[in-house]
């Protein structure tokens, strides 16, 4: 049986972007995937909490998929999380509507895998500047898997980006075909 | 004959006009300026009216129509709460200053019979000097307010069988009391009540849908008139039937209309009676005889106020608000004008004691507003004394909200209010509107809410905010003058017409105003952008930011907006300002919307 797969997908100035527009047309015609855009859906950002947990429900994969802002991801997706992974559906006692499922975020940034490093200008790994999605996720006793990632944002060339994206659309294709053998664990010794 | 009433008028509206304004701005309340200008044009002064009991007569109905809005004020719920002190505090009351003066005035040799008479007359107080200031003083819902107003009630329930005592006191048989036929008297306040619950909303309806201000005006006035005329048939009190149909009508939607009435009449008629008051005063014999005037009105006056102060111990009221309330209620009343007049007919006092009985009544009368100033300076040195001020008992009958207006702006404004817990008070001029809000279950009142009066009586006073939603921009205008010269502090939400109503509105200093079509045209302009294919999230912003920059661009060109401008309306000028404006848009609208990400 395919599996379902539900994207979050938030970019406030979709119309000027380039990583993220081609990642998400590359998989925009999948079938079993369905791309909700926050901008898109709630421009005022009045996110209807019933409707995104009933999107959750279908799914098997959640996807983040966004680009990264000032190490984190854009408001709308911090108003997202604070609006539909309420008390008693998410966490809590009787919270447990998203046990069990898988949880991939699909992330861009503007510096090279180099910066992001001990050694390099951010400082930190991608993975640690993720770590309260992570916790996030873990709490809702979803499993996290190990982030795709797309560097240098502003450099990467028309070639690259289209292998990228192809990267993107065949692990998705493969999490609907296998399940959660498609993903990587997140292996956290490596941090 | 015409002359003489014109004459008379003229006299009686010109001392008001004189003396009136002169004591308010000395601080002594409007009572005395009418008292005092009764007495300058009286038969004992000027000379310049010579009948002043047919004018007192007239004047009564004002004391009528004050007890109506004091009844429209107080619907069966509220009378209800007042019960004990109106029983209790009343009773005791007038009982104790009746006994305790009956008992001074043979203690000092005067015969029972007179003694009676004129400790029942004095332990009667005056609502309309009482009322008058406590709704000068805006301390009506107090607790000395409210229990002054019972003390009051209760005089007024007991005016019938002192009646009756006085007449069984009558030395010779001419004399009677009022003839009471009990059971009309039962039928007619089952009538009234009756009539009040059921028929007077299909009436005020239908009246209401003639439009016409003449009409309900006329409708007003026949139902205090028609209760009182009835009340005098069955020999049972005016003021106490116009009180309970006062009552009766405090929960019809029309209550406010009916107060907005009504209210000019009141004023009128009571500002007659205190002339008359003054007028009947006869300064001569009480000149004759100084030491007598002086003893009665300073024992009637410590004894109300002893009295008083002691008894309000027992219900709740507090510390200096008990003196308050002796001095309030220290004065004799209209009231006792009746009694003594019925004494002297049935030869229980003679033609001198009753004109110094009168007098002393009157001068009491005077003394009210000169104890109080000499209360508040004492008030006022405790409360600096006393460090931390007293927390005035103000209940919560007053409403946060104003709306005038429930059409299909006042309506959402109104539903957003009411679903926030903010009770709101409805003013709309349409019978259907004012129908349907009450289906909702709002406070609705129908009127016309440019009438300062209506304005006052829907509480604007103790509003937080007016909300004017009203159809008309010229109204508009009327009620922010009328709301900003006598509440300047109230905060105003107004409905702006287009971009030279909210000029109008600015130079007004009302800071609060969203034009009518502004946001469904923001709206309609951001769906515009989203249909031909702009990301919906930047058609929002876009959308957002030319509403920042034309409410700012409204302030710019109110700064420089000159007068000339002001009569717009022509299509020449309009022409020309859009003409402006869309050059303006093209030099200063900068969407300098984000895009440094990607």
């Amino acid at each position: 049986m395919s599996k379902k797969i539900v994207v979050i997908f938030a970019h406030h100035n979709f119309t000027d972007s380039r990583i993220q527009r081609s990642l998400l047309n590359g998989i925009s015609n999948l079938q079993n995937v369905e791309i909700r855009d926050l901008y898109k859906l709630y421009p005022d950002y009045f996110i209807d909490a019933k409707k995104e947990q009933s999107a959750l429900a279908a799914a098997d994969l959640i996807v983040f998929q966004h680009p990264i802002n000032w190490y984190s991801s854009p408001a709308i997706l911090k108003e997202w999380q604070d609006i539909v992974l309420e008390y008693g559906y998410a966490y809590g006692e009787k919270g447990t509507a998203l046990k069990g499922k898988d949880f991939l975020q699909v992330v861009s940034t503007g510096g090279g895998k180099e910066v992001y490093q001990p050694t390099g200008n951010n400082r930190f790994k991608i993975e640690e500047f993720l770590r309260p999605f992570e916790a996030t996720a873990y709490l809702c006793g979803i499993v996290y898997h190990k982030p795709f990632v797309v560097h240098q944002a502003y450099r990467i060339s028309d070639q690259e980006l289209k292998e990228r994206t192809k990267d993107y659309v065949s692990l998705l294709k493969s999490y609907i075909e296998n399940g959660n053998t498609a993903l990587d664990p997140l292996n956290t010794h490596i941090l | 004959m015409n002359h003489d009433i014109l004459l008379f008028l003229v006299v009686v509206f010109s001392a008001a006009l004189i003396a009136v304004p002169i004591t308010t701005r000395l601080g002594l309340g409007s009572v005395i300026g009418y008292l005092v200008a009764g007495l300058i044009i009286g038969p004992e002064g000027l000379k310049l009216i010579s009948n002043p009991e047919n004018i007192l007569h007239l004047a009564e109905f004002g004391v009528v129509l004050l007890l109506f809005m004091i009844g429209l004020e107080l619907n069966p719920k509220n009378l209800w709460k007042l019960r004990r002190s109106i029983f209790g505090l009343g009773t005791i009351q007038v009982v104790l200053t009746a006994c305790a003066a009956c008992l001074l005035l043979t203690a000092i040799g005067w015969d029972l019979g007179p003694s009676l008479v004129a400790g029942l007359g004095f332990s009667m107080s005056s609502t309309a000097i009482v009322m008058q200031i406590v709704g000068e003083r805006g301390i009506k819902n107090t607790t000395v307010g409210k229990s002054s107003f019972s003390v009051l009630l209760f005089q007024d329930i007991s005016v019938v069988p002192i009646m009756v005592l006085v007449s069984l006191l009558a030395v010779d048989e001419v004399s009677k009391g009022p003839e009471i036929n009990p059971i009309a008297a039962i039928l007619s306040i089952i009538g009234i009540i009756v009539g009040g619950r059921y028929l007077s909303r299909p009436i005020f309806r239908w009246v209401a849908g003639t439009k016409s201000r003449e009409v309900s005006l006329a409708l007003a006035l026949l139902i205090v008139v028609g209760i009182s005329y009835i009340m005098t048939l069955v020999g049972l009190s005016m003021a106490l039937g116009a009180f309970l149909a006062g009552v009766i009508l405090a929960e019809s939607e029309y209550r406010h209309e009916l107060e907005a009435n009504i209210e000019p009449f009141k004023g009128i008629l009571l500002g007659l009676f205190f002339l008359a008051v003054g007028m009947g005063i006869k300064i001569t014999i009480l000149l004759a005889s100084p030491l007598q005037l002086l003893g009665l009105v300073t024992g009637l006056i410590v004894l109300k106020i002893v009295l008083l102060s002691l008894i309000a111990r027992f219900f709740e009221v507090e510390g200096r608000d008990r003196l308050l309330l002796g001095i309030l209620l220290s004065q004799g009343g209209e009231f006792a004008f009746v009694l003594f007049s019925s004494a002297l007919n049935s030869k229980i006092i003679s033609p001198e004691l009753a004109a110094l009985l009168n007098g002393a009544v009157t001068v009491s009368m005077l003394t009210t507003p000169l104890l109080l100033i000499l209360y508040d300076r004492w008030a006022k040195k405790c409360a600096i004394d006393d460090a931390k001020p007293e927390n005035d008992k103000i209940s919560n009958d007053g409403h946060p909200v104003i709306i005038a207006g429930f059409g299909r702006m006042g309506q959402i404004i109104a539903r957003l209010l009411h679903l926030n817990k903010f009770s709101t008070t409805i003013i709309d001029h349409s019978p259907d509107n004012i129908e349907r809000v009450r289906r909702f279950g709002f406070k609705a009142y129908y009127g016309d809410a440019t009438q300062l009066a209506l304005l006052e009586a829907a509480g604007i006073q103790d509003a937080k905010l007016f909300v004017i939603a009203i159809d008309d921009r010229e109204r508009i205008i009327e009620m922010v003058d009328i709301a900003r010269s006598h509440f300047p502090n109230i905060p105003i939400l107004a409905r702006a017409f287009d971009r030279n109503h909210a000029y109008e509105l600015l130079k007004r200093n009302v800071t609060y105003f969203e034009r009518e079509t502004f946001g469904s045209a923001l709206n309609m302009g951001e769906s515009a952008l989203k249909i031909l294919g702009i990301h919906p999230f930047k058609a929002h912003r876009t959308a957002l930011h030319f509403k920042r920059y034309d409410a700012e661009l409204i302030q710019k060109q109110f700064a420089v907006h000159t007068d000339e401008k002001e009569v717009i309306s022509t299509s020449r000028a309009a022409r020309e300002q859009l003409e402006k404006l869309f050059m303006e848009d093209s030099i200063l609208f900068a969407d300098n919307s984000s895009s440094n990400w990607d």
